[in-house]
């Protein structure tokens, strides 16, 4: 059958060693420390008291204005500190830490409404509520994707099952395991943004969950799941539009512009869990894996839990790690240490080992254009990558560095291992200064 | 706190964490691989003086390199076969009995001149070997086109040749040059001695020729002869992806239109003929899969190298038909690669989203 894609792209070794293993649930962290950024815009207010007991799923950050997100405790408990840590978007950020105490009342989240009965005012104002953001990585508070300015025409929810990123299976086995879930919660977005069109993309390396998706929608003739070419980047947002729609972005605009909006099959079904059932996103499944990890899987852990705890419950390294990424390894986040909480929008901690995280010497240019052939943005990396090398800044506005959505497949296809995406962060950098 | 210092060991750098298999070394010493089948032939049709020749423009180009990057501080980077190349490509491209001393300085000349003064591997702006070659054809024109191998007395056309009707003079006179030589002098030669011109042809264009010509039993460089085994080579690099198809196709392509309109319009009798021994004769093979697709000195983009190769394509066939050598591959290159930078200004990505 034809499958969609896009220009460029790359084929990376997909490493997904975790597909096909079922989900578990991580035992309770002894303690969270949750941070009160865990997503674009400003960080949530902590609205509790040190020593307080909280109880699971109570609000402990309020959004701050419209671009921010409520945070919720994700295990009952008593506020130990309410201080500044390391998170994944500060070196210092404020957090609110719970130790366990007390327990889980098990009907906390079990009262289930039925998915016609809500308007589209009262998804949206539950979705807020709940302190739903991107599940995907970027974490952008989804409320404000579900309000788009009244000028903007959306004829069309995308939902994003690709996952390109190597090793992370994650929304791979979200789909095989809660499929009905997920189109119950497309159908709620359909209706907050009263669109009669959704579109599923997934990656046709994932058969079980497109077969799964194809089942649970079959009643519903509005969403379509439609299989694309296994290609990173498939799963970033303008490739995904491009792919399924024929449509682009303009240039500095978002997917809005182009009459889209694009939520993660992972926000999907958080937003059937908010809305449903009530319950805030206090937990998610992250793909914990890499040839170190003792029992790589993809786990259900509650937001705030310590990577240290992580690896413990799955039953260690067998090396020392020598990176630590939240994420896959061509976007991931590297970490400093494992002293740093699993946050809202995680979707997998990847070890590397010293052996594959190789080294970081590169060589000049040899103008192979492997770069330019698969830049999926339309970009001329390797000219980037030479202008901040020598620091020609004058140069840098009209390659568009801007444009770039920091894929990292020109710096994984360059055989000299130049740093471009690196050199490009550093032009967007030069650039939004000047502006 | 010493617990802490022993946590934050980890490495931070820029995603992406992982990288495609390969590297430059990798790239080039593949490349080396496939110009071995070729070399190879070249040593076995030549004799031991090929591989001298072979020996010392790789040799010294090695050293060449080693020098000029200590003395100009740079770091030592013999290891990564650029220069091997070079050496290799030079060699390849001249004839088995070209003066070592003269190979050697060609050399030292495509290293030190043509690629480290201008900024090392990456940054040369004409193909090293390439402009070796220019220049010891230059300074020594007589070395560079007259000594070649005999197959027998007199004879450096082709060790098959056989003489099928034409005058004894007549044949003498073809076959005392290399095909693509024969063809450019051989008409005045013959009208001189008042023979006729028409065996020229028929001698050229006969199967037979054509058949040394794919083989490589002809007279010419170390390097470029064997059509086949070149093919072989450009196999090689195509499956593995070290070049791609849209230089050579492109060149090709573009070469084949010039000769062939030449023919058909001029001379009409073989133009089917004529464009086959127009192909597989001298460098074409060797300058259209490997010294044209040289990623430093060719565009970046396929649109880029489908114009650069169409340009090649014209200047190499203009060159033989109508110019004073009986070869254009190497100038036609050499002169696209001035025009790289223009080329590549003009054949940018698309950026998405923009209009």
């Amino acid at each position: 059958m034809f499958t969609s894609t896009f220009r460029g792209g790359i084929h990376p070794p997909q490493m997904k060693i975790t597909a096909g293993v079922p989900f578990e649930n991580l035992s309770i962290p002894h303690l969270c420390r949750i941070p009160m950024q865990q997503h674009t815009g400003k960080p949530a207010i902590p609205v509790v008291e040190k020593d307080q007991f909280v109880k699971e799923g109570e609000l402990i950050g309020k959004a701050d204005g419209l671009f921010s997100a409520n945070v919720h405790a994700s295990i009952p408990g008593r506020v130990t500190d309410i201080g500044f840590y390391p998170t994944p978007y500060s070196e210092k950020g404020l957090c609110v830490v719970i130790e366990a105490e007390g327990s889980f009342s098990s009907d906390s989240f079990s009262e289930k409404k039925d998915i016609s009965s809500f308007s589209a005012e009262e998804i949206k104002e539950k979705v807020a509520s709940a302190g739903i953001v991107g599940m995907g990585g970027a974490a952008f508070p989804t409320f404000v994707k579900l309000n788009p300015p009244s000028d903007k025409k959306i004829d069309t929810l995308i939902i994003n099952a690709a996952e390109c990123e190597p090793y992370l299976a994650v929304d791979d086995m979200l789909c095989r395991n809660y499929a009905e879930e997920i189109i119950a919660g497309c159908t709620l977005l359909m209706k907050s943004v009263s669109v009669e069109k959704c579109v599923i993309g997934i990656e046709d390396n994932k058969k079980h969950a497109y077969k799964a998706l194809q089942n649970a929608v079959s009643s519903d003739k509005r969403i379509s799941v439609i299989k694309m070419k296994t290609k990173y980047p498939q799963g970033s947002e303008k490739q995904l539009i491009e792919t399924l729609t024929g449509r682009q972005v303009p240039s500095g605009k978002l997917p809005m512009d182009a009459g889209v909006i694009v939520q993660n099959v992972g926000t999907a079904f958080a937003v059937y869990q908010a809305v449903c059932f009530g319950k805030p996103l206090i937990e998610r499944f992250i793909t914990v894996t890499g040839s170190i990890v003792k029992k790589p899987g993809n786990y259900k852990i509650k937001i705030g839990s310590l990577i240290t705890d992580i690896i413990e419950e799955c039953g260690g390294l067998t090396e020392e790690p020598a990176k630590i990424l939240l994420g896959g390894p061509m976007c991931g986040f590297p970490l400093p240490s494992t002293d740093y909480p699993v946050i809202k929008g995680t979707n997998g901690v990847l070890f590397l080992s010293k052996k594959e995280a190789g080294n970081d010497k590169y060589d000049p240019c040899i103008r192979c254009g492997n770069c330019v052939h698969i830049c999926p943005c339309g970009l001329m990396p390797y000219e980037l990558g030479n202008a901040v090398e020598k620091g020609k800044t004058d140069f840098y506005q009209s390659l568009s560095p801007l444009d770039c959505m920091l894929c990292g497949s020109c710096a994984y296809v360059c055989p000299s291992k130049r740093p471009l995406t690196h050199f490009i962060k550093i032009a967007q950098q030069y650039v939004r200064s000047k502006k | 706190m010493a617990e802490n210092n022993e946590k934050n060991k980890m490495i931070l750098s820029s995603a992406p964490h992982i990288r495609a298999g390969y590297s430059i070394p990798h790239v080039m010493w593949l490349v080396v691989f496939a110009l071995i089948p070729a070399a190879s032939y070249g040593v076995y049709l030549n004799g031991l003086r090929a591989l001298w020749v072979i020996l010392t423009c790789v040799a010294s180009a090695v050293f060449a390199e080693f020098l000029i990057r200590v003395l100009l501080k740079r770091s030592v980077t013999v290891h990564n076969g650029a220069a091997v190349i070079t050496g290799l490509l030079l060699a390849m491209n001249l004839s088995p009995e070209f003066p070592l001393w003269m190979a050697a300085l060609g050399s030292f000349f495509a290293i030190i001149i043509v690629k480290e003064i201008f900024g090392g591997l990456g940054f040369n702006i004409w193909n090293p070997a390439l402009a070796a070659r220019a220049f010891l054809m230059l300074s020594w024109p007589g070395h560079m086109t007259s000594k070649w191998h005999q197959f027998s007395d007199g004879n450096i056309l082709s060790g098959s040749v056989v003489n099928s009707g034409i005058s004894d003079q007549a044949f003498t006179i073809i076959t005392g040059a290399t095909p693509l030589g024969a063809l450019k002098e051989g008409a005045v030669k013959l009208a001189e001695s008042g023979l006729d011109v028409s065996s020229l042809h028929s001698v050229l264009f006969s199967n037979s020729m054509l058949k040394s010509l794919f083989f490589g039993d002809v007279g010419g460089c170390i390097g470029e002869t064997s059509v086949l085994f070149l093919l072989v080579g450009a196999l090689i690099l195509l499956v593995t992806g070290v070049i791609t198809w849209h230089t050579p196709v492109s060149y090709i392509l573009s070469f084949s239109t010039v000769i062939f309109s030449y023919y058909f319009f001029t001379d009409s009798s073989e133009p089917v003929r004529a464009l086959l021994f127009h192909l597989l004769s001298g460098g074409l093979m060797i300058g259209a899969f490997f010294m044209a697709t040289d990623m430093v000195t060719s565009p970046v983009s396929k649109k880029g190298m489908l114009i650069f190769g169409a340009g090649c394509g014209l200047i190499a066939a203009s060159i033989r038909l109508f110019g004073g050598y009986p070869e254009g591959v190497s100038y036609s290159i050499l002169f696209m690669n001035t025009l790289v930078p223009i080329i590549d200004r003009y054949t940018k990505n698309k950026v998405y989203g923009k209009r």
